[in-house]
């Protein structure tokens, strides 16, 4: 067999060796792309929207990481999820505040370091966010919070008509009022009305009264919703005003030009909060810290409120400043600006209680007489 | 004659018999325990306890959900074959093999595209701006209220049971013997005659099977109670999820499944006992 040699070139060079050295050098691109670009899978349990490109594609890019969402459709879902996979099986996990102190109790998530985030540029009131907290332990961050109100039809209410809960009982809704279909909300709002001072702390004879006023509301429903249904039903019209629900809602719908809105009536509002933990046992607490510390931060508010499953508002306070700098339409739109009567002042103003599990009753109670108004 | 089990008739009659332990037996055990087990801080705890049954079978609304489930899928039975054999007749006895043929192929179609799907396109039909009413408007009607009704809830079932319904009518009346027909034209029996007093007596079988599918699809199907009926009456379907989303009730859930079981078993056997009733004893005369 006849050998090329290359002169000029030290050694003697085959063709053999050198077309075996050329695909070698041909490959070790593709092979340390390979081995150098293979990104890190995170696992994320949470809402719908959480983990999608709008939200994680910088820090996907910046980290070489890939998120691996599981998504739920409630904090109970959340519950049977994780209780149901091995430890370790989600790296962060996103719960609604009133459920993280069942993630906590069932040993689920790790304990935080508050140094390790940018608390300082929270506003006050959620530094020491009640459920991030317990015993002096930090175990999640809240990160993103809204308003539930009553929820309408703009051709069909005006803001006024829609500032009073009892709005739900005008004939001119019959049939048209919706409920967002969880008791948690729903019973919240039935209670404000009721006068409680606490919506979630009420004795016998105040949950007793809550059934009663809950009841009556029953001829007006025209149905109970899902979160696709919810969406679709206001969407077209077809209820003109919701009970249960807030911006988180009617926002998205809005921004796409349904005739919707929501207001927080003189009653009062709830609150809900969405807050974030690194799950127990994560191989990967590193970098689910990391992205923690990303979403809490200023620029990672600023695009959490934005965020296109559905908007919320924010509670860092530097959040809000990069938010009114690249969407002041939707700062306003969100109430976080420093007008008057923005999102922290209505909080501060008491017009807003935290959505929580009953205090005196237990959630089971709640659930089953919302299943008997269901049916009744 | 006894027949004995060959290797050969155990090599095809093994997968019926392996999916039906793990598809049917296996889940269906687990279910039962299921039942018992307690729920503490939304833990599941392996238990032998009938707290789960005795709260179930003690709540009013369960049994309202059992009452309007049950009678939504009679409905949904007795309409649907009424719905149906219209059309598995005309295709049985008046179209061409051809146009047969074509006919078989568009009731398979539906099943090619999500029912999830088919059921949301019904909502921009049956919305009160939708096209239904539009329709109706400019005849001067309307606008009627349609969706979240429990005559939507009912289009939905249609759109599950309808193809299938009209499928299973078809092959029954296929095999009627056309000679029976022709005698009863013959001894000047008139059409709709022929139809109650031959046809349906000869697919009998045939047309109450049809008639258990539909009953069975839509006693357990969740979608059309909540897209097109918007929740409201609680059927049992949405109650089972109604009882998993608060504290992780899925032993109370498995008591809801296991009723809808029983109901199921119970409807089937009787449908099967009144399909065939009557023709054990004509064979025997044969």
């Amino acid at each position: 067999m006849t050998k090329t040699h290359l002169s000029g070139v030290s050694g003697a060079v085959t063709r053999r060796s050198l077309l075996a050295t050329g695909a070698a050098a041909l490959a070790m691109p593709m092979l340390s792309r390979r081995a150098f670009a293979a990104p890190t899978e995170l696992t994320m349990l949470a809402w719908y929207g959480h983990a999608e490109p709008d939200m994680v594609a910088e820090f996907e890019a910046e980290n070489n990481v890939k998120f691996v969402p599981k998504y739920y459709t409630g904090g109970d879902n959340m519950l049977g999820l994780i209780s149901q996979s091995p430890a370790g099986t989600f790296d962060v996990i996103l719960s609604d505040a009133e459920y993280v102190q069942a993630l906590n109790a069932a040993g689920y998530v790790e304990e935080l370091d508050p140094n390790d985030y940018a608390l300082a540029d929270y506003f006050p009131e959620f530094q020491n966010f009640p459920g991030n907290w317990q015993d002096g332990k930090l175990f999640s961050l809240v990160a993103r919070f809204g308003f539930l109100g009553v929820a309408y039809n703009t051709d069909a209410l005006t803001e006024a008509e829609a500032a009073n809960y009892n709005i739900f009982w005008d004939p001119k809704l019959t049939g048209k009022v919706g409920h967002f279909d969880w008791h948690l909300p729903n019973l919240g709002q039935m209670s404000l009305l009721a006068g409680n001072a606490s919506a979630y702390d009420i004795d016998e004879a105040g949950w007793e009264a809550v059934k009663e006023k809950t009841l009556s509301l029953r001829p007006q429903v025209g149905g109970f919703f899902d979160y696709g249904g919810t969406f679709s039903s206001l969407n077209d019209g077809q209820m003109l005003a919701f009970a249960g629900i807030g911006d988180w809602i009617t926002g998205t719908l809005e921004k796409n030009g349904a005739k919707v809105r929501s207001v927080i009536p003189e009653q009062g509002g709830l609150q809900w909060s969405e807050c974030f933990s690194i799950g127990k046992g994560s191989q990967k607490a590193e970098l689910a810290k990391k992205w923690i510390q990303y979403v809490t931060s200023a620029k990672g508010q600023a695009k959490s409120a934005q965020m296109a499953a559905y908007p919320a508002l924010i509670p860092n306070a530097k959040g809000w400043e990069v938010l009114q700098a690249e969407n002041p339409a939707e700062a306003k739109r969100q109430g976080m600006t420093k007008d008057a009567g923005n999102a922290m002042d209505m909080i501060r103003a008491g017009r807003i209680q935290y959505r929580q599990w009953p205090i005196q009753q237990d959630l089971e109670t709640w659930n089953d007489f919302w299943s008997e108004y269901k049916g009744a | 004659m006894r027949s004995r089990l060959s290797l050969y008739g155990l090599t095809f009659s093994l997968p019926l018999l392996v999916w039906q332990l793990l598809f049917f037996v296996f889940p269906l055990v687990f279910l039962v325990a299921l039942s018992f087990w307690t729920v503490k801080n939304f833990t599941m705890t392996p238990d032998f306890d009938t707290v789960n049954w005795v709260t179930m079978f003690s709540r009013g609304v369960f049994w309202q959900a059992y009452g309007t489930t049950f009678a939504l899928a009679t409905v949904a039975a007795a309409l649907t074959s009424a719905l149906a054999f219209p059309c598995a007749y005309a295709i049985a006895f008046k179209l061409s093999d051809t146009a047969r043929r074509w006919a078989v192929f568009l009731m398979v179609i539906p099943f090619f595209t999500s029912y999830l799907v088919r059921v949301y396109s019904w909502q921009i039909f049956l919305s009160d701006a939708g096209i239904v009413n539009v329709m109706l408007g400019y005849v001067g009607l309307g606008p009627y209220g349609m969706l979240n009704t429990k005559g939507a809830t009912l289009v939905g079932y249609l759109t599950l049971a309808f193809p299938l319904v009209v499928l299973l009518q078809l092959f029954s009346l296929a095999f009627i013997d056309r000679n029976l027909i022709e005698a009863a034209h013959n001894m000047r029996c008139g059409r709709m005659r022929t139809v109650f007093e031959v046809v349906i007596p000869s697919a009998r079988v045939g047309l109450v099977i049809a008639a258990l599918f539909a009953f069975i699809l839509s006693f357990g199907d969740f979608v059309s109670p909540i897209y097109l009926g918007g929740g409201d009456p609680t059927t049992l379907s949405i109650l089972i999820t109604d009882t998993t989303k608060s504290g992780q009730q899925w032993p109370r859930a498995a008591v809801i499944a296991l009723t809808m079981i029983a109901t199921l078993l119970v409807v089937a056997f009787v449908a099967v006992r009144f399909a065939y009733a009557g023709r054990a004893s004509k064979e025997v005369g044969k």
